[in-house]
């Protein structure tokens, strides 16, 4: 059975339901370790990032999707806390590079100040921006570039982008949805080595479809079909003797 | 075969198009040619003078030009505020609910009244509060005509700029929540930058049509041949003095309305030329 000891975020019989009656997200139940990769698998549809997106309070924006059962933060209900503030300690990246295409490279990075109205100094922006970009490696390659549009970047670099944008607000936790299934092999590579430099500072939760990816960067994964958690447990443990044999089935490519 | 055939019908209506656009310049040039050789261009848009008595005949366009600009352009300020707001209701706040289907279907409906229903409601129930308000003389002029106008091109500006906004990726808006902003925030941000050029060219149309409306400004702008000297002044714009005029005119008369009618064609084209020069700079950027 598997022990989380310094729990972060938990997950206390959460469902999420886009049509009534329906449940996407079945009756969850988890709890997250801090400073870990934890990577979420399972086939297209099972609700992987319907799960995820229930964290940082994303359903709110659409007035159908009902959720019941508590995620706490820190110990905290996310439901008593101010949804800005949930978004903000808990940051997301999207399967899809975002960048904001009327903003620089530069503005992009400090966008998590700028939307909320909060007023650095310029020497405080500078910084943000250049310890964010170092962060994720982007640093050198768009220096003489800042003032350019985000997205003339590569897709890989947007991505390293929009990280550092998420970075910036300094979050606990990053939420990250298949962030790489938009990207080629090298810019794959460089974001996986990327999140194990950022767990020592950062919590992250990682959605994927590429088992590879999981037994690579994660300490613990969690098996969805249909719902519901089917398996959670310690990457290896569960890459190499799988309890259920519907991951067992899943992890030998039969189905997904 | 069919190819060939269907590729000459294209040609054929796209010169079609072209011939008509040709000769509608042409007789527009032709008809004006006596008037501008009279005055003088230059003069002739910079005259307010309006005296057709035989012998002392002089036409110039200067009053209705501004009537038309102050109207249209006061129109558009009004116009602005509420086709925004609505825009934001039906394109981002309520977007796909049934409100939201609702007001839009509203909004095509206003778009469909034919002006001169406009024009009626303006002389019957906006003119006779004008005046009560004491904004103006009898109600007619200037503020009452822009009024009316603002209300007319609402409908246009609102739906097209509420599709602009709603084509705003759901991608970028996530994004924004997702770093904890507000919706104000998201709209100033990210939906309005974004949707900017969109935004911009649905009040061009919307202008474009306020310069060319005939109908409802006639009937309330008071058709005096003068510089409108307020808001509440009365006055007259180009289209509106043509439709008022070009029954009863020949010789100089006609070729001078002709030839304001040749000047607005002009302007409109020029206000179309600027909207797209800024829709495609937007777009570089
Ligand atoms: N906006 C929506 N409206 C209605 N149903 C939805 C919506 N988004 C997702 N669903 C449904 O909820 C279920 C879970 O979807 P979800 O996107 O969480 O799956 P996923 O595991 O992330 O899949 P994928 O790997 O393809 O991204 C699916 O059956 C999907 O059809
Ligand atoms: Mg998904």
């Amino acid at each position: 059975m598997l022990h989380i000891d310094n729990p972060i975020l938990e997950f206390k019989d959460v469902s999420v339901s886009y049509t009534p009656g329906k449940n996407a997200v079945n009756q969850v139940s988890a709890s997250i370790e801090r400073n870990k990769i934890t990577a979420i698998m399972g086939p297209s549809g099972c609700g992987k990032s319907t799960l995820l997106r229930a964290v940082n309070r994303m359903h709110e924006l659409y007035p159908d999707i009902r959720i019941t059962g508590e995620i706490l933060i820190d110990n905290q209900n996310i439901l008593t806390m101010n949804p800005m503030e949930v978004r903000r300690i808990a940051g997301m990246v999207f399967q899809r590079p975002n960048p904001f295409p009327t903003m620089s490279i530069y503005e992009n990075v400090i966008a998590g100040y700028s939307l909320n109205g909060i007023r650095l100094s310029k020497k405080e922006k500078d910084e943000l921006v250049e310890t964010n970009l170092k962060n994720v490696g982007l640093w050198d390659e768009v220096k003489d570039a800042l003032l350019k549009k985000g997205t003339f970047l590569s897709g890989g670099q947007q991505q390293r982008l929009c990280i550092a944008r998420a970075l910036a607000l300094k979050p606990e936790v990053l939420l990250m949805d298949e962030p790489t299934s938009a990207l080629d092999p090298i810019a794959t590579n460089r974001i996986e080595e990327l999140l194990l430099e950022l767990k020592k500072d950062y919590t992250i939760v990682i959605v994927t479809h590429n088992m590879g990816q999981a037994a690579r960067i994660s300490d613990y994964s969690m098996f969805m079909y249909l719902g519901q958690l089917v398996e959670y447990d310690e990457t290896q443990v569960m890459f190499t003797n799988p309890a259920d044999s519907r991951t067992e089935e899943y992890l030998s490519g039969q189905f997904g | 075969m069919k190819d060939k055939i269907f590729r000459l019908l294209l040609m054929l209506s796209a010169a079609l198009v072209l011939f008509i656009c040709g000769g509608m310049v042409y007789s527009l040039v032709s008809g004006s040619l006596e008037a501008f050789g009279h005055f003088g261009f230059f003069k002739f848009i910079t005259t307010a003078e309006w005296n057709p008595r035989p012998d002392q005949e002089e036409y110039g366009a200067l009053s209705f030009i501004i009537g038309t600009l102050m109207t249209s352009f006061l129109a558009l300020l009004f116009c602005i505020p509420f086709s925004i707001s609505v825009a934001l209701f039906t394109g981002e706040y309520f977007r796909g609910s049934k409100l939201s289907v609702i007001v839009s279907s509203v909004i095509e409906l206003l778009a469909g009244i034919p002006s001169i229903v406009y024009g009626l409601w303006g002389f019957y129930a906006l003119r006779p509060l004008m005046e009560q308000l004491n904004l103006s003389t009898q109600g007619f002029g200037i503020l009452t005509a822009s009024i009316v106008l603002a209300i007319m091109i609402i409908p246009y500006a609102s739906s097209l700029s509420s599709e602009f906004i709603s084509m705003v990726p759901k991608d970028l808006k996530e994004g924004a929540y997702s770093l904890g902003a507000t919706r104000m925030e998201v709209i100033r941000h990210v939906i309005l930058p974004n949707s900017g050029s969109g935004v911009f060219a649905s009040y061009i149309l919307a202008l474009g049509r306020a310069l060319g409306e005939t109908m409802a400004v006639t009937m309330l702008i008071g058709n005096t041949e003068n510089i409108p000297r307020s808001l509440s002044s009365t006055g007259n714009s180009m289209a509106s003095i043509i439709a008022n005029q070009f029954g009863e005119s020949d010789g100089l008369k006609l070729s001078s309305l002709i030839a304001i009618g040749l000047l607005l064609f002009m302007i409109t084209a020029v206000i179309n030329f600027i909207g797209k020069l800024v829709i495609s700079k937007f777009n570089k950027v």
